[in-house]
């Protein structure tokens, strides 16, 4: 097997949420670390869709923030390419790295600066990365917005004289500016109506086809991710549940978190199947569970699930971190 | 057949600006029977929750209701004086809102304020007010209620929020509840347990419920009828079964083809052309013909009212018997 485009490996990454140094010393308290993500594994080939699901909390969006460099990972790394890009994240070479990198955010209202002409805002990263001459530059930035399905004229208004959704296009034109390989997009869709979601959900695919792109995609929506993903990881409270193919996640769960996350999705079949009753909800992370996370919520869980803590296995075609998969307790259940 | 808890007749919502005088909601007729759950779809900006507020006369100045009527059990609201209204909010209609944390005091308990509006609204003392609201707080599934109700908002989750703010629009036992996206900022998960607990509420009480939502899977799993509207108003309204699996407005076949399912493997979504007009540009005839791939030359000039098709209402030139004669 070739080397994936990206890899992730042994990531993780805490916060000091503790109380400031006086009161700490006064009220006799520690310092408090919130492990938002936690030993988290998994590549990404090129051309390949993978996605991120996961109930807020869960350290989707921080996973994101450590593979474009906007976060410092405590420990693990991140490797493009075979190249790891925490230990050269200085000089030359790891701009170049960079330039091969792009995000487009959740909300279009606040990725896109209100003060700028849009030609600018798309013409950024090629300023930055200092790759064309200006006539150039206008002339890609045109490009760019035909390519997103506007017109080379909205180069000259301002964000705000856009809806939602061709905000989203714009931020798509940016990310794309500096020729990208790989792009994160951190719930690309989740601000937006029904009817745009499907716009730009289909531009992203034409896009990925037109120019080979790899996504990491992150969503809370399960059916906006088996519309658009070839792998899916599922995480839960910063660590991953199951890494499995888009179409056995949906067709053989492993993970009992799959399979509660998978029954609550509202049915717009209306097959009228009885709807599992959902228990609890996601535990705080600064004070997460002993062994598996999701032992005081799983209708398997055991004495084994709450001390200690399952790893990745593979299970036929997917990766599942869970005891009752292991022991086959879920099929006897 | 008896009143229907709520009915609402040719409503018009108005705004009076400098450039002119925007229509939120235009010409709007729909009612909902005591027991049933109407669900209200439609894009941002369609008017779903105008619709609400223009119903329980929350709309801010100077947007006002320019025409129709609303009535409660037979009986005119939308007139009031706003003393009354105030008496009937609350009593008689259950509001739930969008975001639990901004529609719950931060500074006061869930007891304090679930006691106030108790007692706002219903001759109680203030320690049967307290056992009435631990009872609520159980009804919609707050684990051990009768300690938590001394807790303040903050110390609860999104999802638990969202039940005490259910259970504060249903303090007084209201015949209408108007819950307006309920469910939209918590997770799946999450909100699959709200939607049952609304569910269960509504079988037990019988109260009637107008649920505005942007998301088609809620509607499917607990609304009875759905109104689907568009740029102010009504495009089609009919039984859930009927409208979703076999739609009949194009709006609403393009807005459920945009939705991606679970249980399919389309390559690639329908989508709708363009967007939504604007308040400002609403075209003339059918406010959906630039983006409809059915239009023909009437949809340009002649604006469709909601009529009588296959078991709903539909407005849309297409069922139009008289012209399909011609």
């Amino acid at each position: 097997m070739s080397t994936p485009l990206l890899e992730v490996k042994n990531l993780s990454v805490s916060f000091d949420v503790s109380r400031p140094w006086l009161n700490r010393k006064l009220e006799g308290q520690d310092k408090v670390l919130l492990k938002a993500v936690n030993d988290v594994s998994f590549s990404i080939n090129k051309g390949e869709t993978f996605a991120i699901v996961g109930e807020s909390g869960s350290g989707k969006s921080t996973i994101a923030r450590l593979i474009v460099g906007l976060l410092k990972p405590s420990s693990g790394d991140v490797f493009f390419e075979g190249k790891s890009l925490s230990a050269g994240l200085e000089g030359a070479e790891a701009r170049k790295l960079r330039r091969r990198f792009q995000m487009i955010f959740q909300d279009p209202f606040a990725s896109l600066n209100p003060r700028w002409h849009v030609a600018d805002i798309v013409a950024e990263p090629l300023r930055v990365f200092k790759t064309e001459t200006g006539k150039q530059r206008r002339e890609k930035v045109g490009e760019l917005l035909s390519l997103v399905g506007l017109s080379p004229e909205d180069g000259a208004k301002f964000p705000h004289q856009f809806s939602g959704g061709q905000r989203q296009r714009i931020a798509i034109a940016r990310a794309l500016a500096a020729n990208p390989d790989f792009i994160v997009c951190d719930e690309p869709t989740s601000a937006l109506d029904v009817s745009v979601q499907a716009q730009i959900l289909n531009l992203m695919k034409d896009l990925q086809d037109k120019l080979g792109l790899t996504y990491l995609f992150i969503s809370h929506d399960l059916s906006v991710v088996r519309h658009m993903a070839d792998r899916i990881g599922v995480l839960y409270l910063g660590r991953m549940a199951e890494i499995a193919d888009a179409k056995s996640l949906f067709v053989d769960r492993q993970h009992p978190y799959t399979r509660m996350l998978l029954d609550a999705v509202p049915d717009l079949g209306m097959t009228g199947k009885p709807r599992k009753p959902v228990e609890g909800e996601i535990p705080s992370p600064l004070d997460p569970p002993s062994g598996c996370v999701f032992n005081p919520r799983c209708p398997l869980a055991n004495a084994r699930c709450r001390t200690e803590r399952p790893e990745l296995r593979l299970y036929g075609p997917t990766w599942a971190a869970c005891h009752a998969v292991e022991e086959g307790r879920d099929k006897a259940a | 057949m008896s009143t229907p808890v709520l009915s609402v007749e040719g409503m018009t919502v108005q705004f009076p600006t400098r450039r002119g005088i925007l229509t939120a909601v235009d010409d709007v007729s729909f009612s909902i029977k005591a027991g049933e759950v109407l669900g209200v779809v439609g894009e941002s900006g369609a008017g779903k929750s105008m619709t609400g507020s223009a119903i329980i006369g929350l709309i801010e100045p100077p947007g006002r209701i320019s025409s129709g009527q609303v009535f409660l059990h037979g009986e005119r609201i939308d007139t009031l004086p706003a003393e009354k209204m105030r008496r009937v909010r609350g009593r008689k209609i259950g509001m739930i809102f969008q975001d639990p944390l901004t529609s719950l005091n931060p500074l006061y308990t869930v007891a304090e304020q679930l006691v106030e509006t108790i007692r706002t609204h219903l001759p109680l003392s203030a320690a049967d007010a307290r056992k009435r609201a631990i009872g609520l707080l159980d009804d919609v599934g707050i684990p051990d209620a009768s300690r938590r109700i001394d807790d303040y908002p903050h110390q609860f989750s999104g999802g638990m929020r969202q039940r005490v703010v259910i259970a504060l629009a249903l303090c007084a036992d209201p015949d209408l509840v108007i819950a307006d996206e309920p469910t939209t900022a918590l997770d799946v998960s999450v909100q699959a347990q709200i939607i049952d607990v609304m569910k269960k509420l509504c079988a037990e009480k019988g109260a009637a419920i107008m649920l505005i939502t942007h998301d088609m899977g809620v509607i499917a799993e607990i609304a009875d009828r759905v109104a689907v509207m568009y740029a102010g108003r009504l495009a089609e309204i009919g039984p859930v079964r009927k409208v979703i699996s076999d739609a009949a407005h194009p709006y609403t076949k393009g807005l459920m083809g945009s939705i991606p399912s679970l249980l399919s493997d389309a390559e690639r979504l329908t989508q709708i052309p363009g967007s939504m007009p604007r308040l400002t540009a609403i075209p003339q005839g059918c406010p959906f013909n630039p983006r409809c791939s059915y239009a023909f030359d009437r949809c340009y000039i002649e604006r469709p009212d909601p009529l009588p098709h296959d078991e709903r209402r539909v407005a849309c030139w297409l069922y139009d018997k008289e012209e399909a004669l011609s």
